[in-house]
């Protein structure tokens, strides 16, 4: 027993001096965690909790996040309850009161932009509603850049002798980004009007910046998994009126969409939805190539 | 609007490192930035965020969850009967399969909230199937320490194992195992202080200690100054890839009960009531590992777990304690026992799960020294083997079937059979892994 706590208490020590300088962030999604790199660079140190192929909802409060929680300078996440079945208790059990809600090094992306689809009746007979509005923001490209000018600032506060160098990295950053919205805005332009339908209601932020019309979802209700009754009734709604593809993304299964898609005479299109999702989709800007091309090439 | 803030961060970020460059002066660079915001902005989005809270009354009002949990069972052994071969319980020790026929399972009342920066706290009431209400946890928990520590206060689940800090409710099963029923009446919670370190490392690792009034089996409520019973516990874990994740414990409590009165029967099959005082130490091994294809749980998952305790009762026995058979004395004696589950469930399409549990109680070595004139240690292995499938039809509510066959009874067989349903209705509650 001695021998065991001894060697542990050496694995304690050593990994004290592996962390050097660089902030520690821990970030939720993989999208915050690329955002975070771009701003960061090389000062900053970036952890990802949960990657493209799992649920953003129904992530585990693993023993690793708690770990990477308790070192972290600065949490980065969604927010608007898309945590909330794991992150509060992560950070209750961190013994980091750094990262508690109420401090600076507490960041949540969605409180800085327009939230769409936030509920005026709280009722879970509607399925896994979130009271914040629909959590799923990093689907327009202009909320990143929204995002990216609070999480530079606060970048710039916690870690104040690096701030010109976030200041200078969001100012090229933010150059770039718009350019390729600009770009990305000119490309999708045959995509406006377009009609879809959707897996989740995981694109509200997509559709409102590119004028998609999402016709229907193939969940019965939020949160709940495709039933061949409801796939039923998507199929004959579709015969009143078309949709010229189904889209969901990359950590949905595949089988509802592809069953529509083959009734329906429709392509079945899989998004990336984050960093990650694809093999295009390595970064930000990949991201949303990647997702305008598939959605174009669906529209062939 | 969205301009002003731009510029107000770049400065805000720019000054207070643009005094020490040398060369262009602040003013310049400031200037510069500027000119180049000028020219993003004029690409930028007009709109502009907005991140205003709602605001009510109740705004501050703690997040309240309640869960509701009903039960239906059927027993091949009348449950009156009901006791562990071997593993003798104080009377009113939370134990066996509960009663024939509905009855409510422990529904709860939870009530959390974070009392100001400093402090997280809150409680949770169940409500028995007797209609009696008891008071499972009522606690205070830091949340402005540093460095990793969380100190706890008040009425908790002890941290040690991996199911003992677990509510009823996310159990895998309708009951807990034989070995938590025997070696810690079914689940330990006490009154007391916890204090918990997390190292700062890459695997998770996880220290703690508890001391505690004693307040119940195995330990035995003293009427006296500092601690009835302390136990410490430490955690490592971490993940295999993107798929697996593990968690593994060594837990270790000590207690000093006096008069711990339990009924067993002696050699002539009558009951006598025993009392033992003396030490009491228990250890535990746990470890649990969980899969799911590329760490996403919705479709298929599988989860392992395994836990193993061990307890030593060092100290002297009180044969016939009340006196009722005429032949009360006390002498040494000396038990080490021990006892394990194994576990597995596995969620094969989304919403259903199937569980199996096997397990198996020690009888180990009793040394009754003198008493053994009047006591005999019973030559038997209590076991049990389960079965489970519940249906999830959302995260708030599970409908469960459990059959299982429980050899707790030396030479009987109890087969029993379970209906159950736990809602939660309130605030979305997060889990421990």
């Amino acid at each position: 027993m001695k021998n065991f706590l001894g060697a542990l208490l050496t694995l304690a020590a050593l990994s004290f001096a592996q962390h050097a300088a660089a902030l520690d962030v821990f970030t939720c999604e993989p999208e915050w965690g690329a955002l975070v790199q771009e701003l960061g660079g090389d000062k900053v140190s970036v952890y990802v909790a949960t990657s493209a192929l799992q649920d953003p909802h129904r992530i585990q409060a693993k023993p690793s996040l708690l770990a990477r929680a308790r070192r972290a300078q600065l949490v980065v996440c969604t927010g608007a309850e898309l945590e909330i079945g794991w992150l509060p208790i992560v950070l209750r059990q961190s013994g980091n009161s750094a990262v508690q809600p109420d401090k600076p090094g507490y960041f949540e992306a969605a409180n800085y932009v327009q939230r769409l689809e936030v509920p005026t009746r709280l009722d879970r007979a509607a399925g896994d509603v979130h009271a914040g509005g629909n959590p799923h923001i990093q689907t327009d490209p202009r909320n990143i850049a929204r995002v990216a000018t609070a999480l530079a600032q606060r970048l710039g506060e916690i870690d104040p002798a690096n701030a010109a160098y976030y200041g200078t990295r969001y100012a090229n950053f933010t150059q770039r980004w718009n350019a390729a919205i600009q770009r990305w805005d000119k490309q999708a332009a045959p995509l406006k009007g377009v009609a879809i339908v959707a897996h989740h209601r995981s694109w509200v932020y997509l559709n409102h910046w590119l004028g998609l019309r999402e016709i229907t979802e193939l969940e019965p209700k939020p949160g709940v998994e495709p039933t061949a009754a409801h796939l039923e009734e998507v199929l004959a709604q579709l015969k009143r009126d078309p949709a010229r593809m189904v889209i969901r993304s990359a950590y949905e299964d595949d089988r509802a969409s592809q069953w529509l898609a083959a009734r329906a005479k429709i392509p079945a299109v899989m998004l990336p939805f984050t960093v990650g999702g694809s093999d295009k989709a390595k970064d930000l800007f990949g991201l949303y190539d990647d997702t305008i091309a598939r959605l174009l090439q669906a529209l062939k | 609007m969205f301009r002003h803030l731009v510029c107000a961060a770049i400065i805000a970020a720019i000054t207070p490192s643009a005094r020490a460059a040398d060369g262009v002066s602040p003013e310049q660079r400031i200037r510069d930035m500027e000119q180049r915001l000028d020219r993003i902005e004029a690409a930028a989005p007009a709109d502009a965020p907005s991140a205003a809270p709602a605001a009510a009354a109740n705004s501050f009002n703690p997040a309240i969850s309640l869960i509701l949990s009903g039960l239906y069972t059927h027993l091949s052994q009348d449950p009156a009967g009901y006791r562990i071969t071997g593993f003798p319980l104080p009377a009113g020790t939370e134990v066996g399969p509960g009663s024939r026929g509905f009855s409510l399972t422990e529904s709860e009342l939870g009530v959390y909230a974070n009392i100001d920066p400093y402090f997280y706290g809150g409680l949770n009431f169940s409500i028995h199937p007797d209609d009696s209400v008891s008071t499972e946890e009522a606690f205070i928990q830091t949340i402005a320490l540093s460095q990793g520590f969380t100190i706890k206060a008040g009425r908790f689940f002890s941290g040690i194992g991996y199911l003992n800090e677990q509510h009823a409710h996310t159990w895998d099963f309708v009951d807990a195992p034989l070995a938590y029923q025997a070696f810690l009446g079914t689940q330990r919670g006490d009154d007391g202080v916890q204090v918990k370190w997390l190292a700062p490392t890459d695997t998770f690792l996880e220290f703690g200690a508890e001391l505690g009034r004693g307040r119940s089996y195995p330990a035995t409520n003293r009427a006296k100054n500092g601690a009835g019973a302390s136990s410490v516990f430490a955690h490592t874990g971490g993940d295999v890839g993107i798929s697996h994740s593990w968690r593994a414990g060594l837990s270790a409590l000590a207690t000093a009960p006096r008069n711990r009165q339990f009924s067993d029967s002696n050699l002539a099959g009558n009951t006598a009531l025993n009392a033992f005082s003396g030490d009491t130490r228990l250890w535990i091994a746990d470890f649990v590992w969980k899969y799911a294809p590329n760490g996403n749980t919705v479709y298929t998952n599988f989860k392992l777990q395994a836990e193993y305790i061990q307890r030593r009762d060092n100290g002297n026995l009180t044969y016939d304690a009340n006196g009722a058979l005429g032949a009360t004395r006390t002498v040494a004696y000396d038990a080490n026992q021990s006892g394990w589950y194994l576990q597995g469930t596995y969620q094969f399409l989304p919403y259903w799960r199937i569980g199996l549990r096997t397990e198996q109680l020690a009888h180990g070595s009793v040394d009754y020294a003198s008493n053994s004139l009047y006591l005999a240690q019973a030559n038997f292995n209590p076991s049990k083997q389960s079965v489970m499938l519940d249906f999830n039809p959302s995260e708030f509510s599970r409908i469960r079937v459990q059959f299982a066959q429980d050899k707790s009874r030396q030479g009987i067989t109890d087969n029993q059979a379970f209906v159950q349903y736990q809602m939660s209705i309130g605030a979305h509650g997060a889990h421990q892994f």
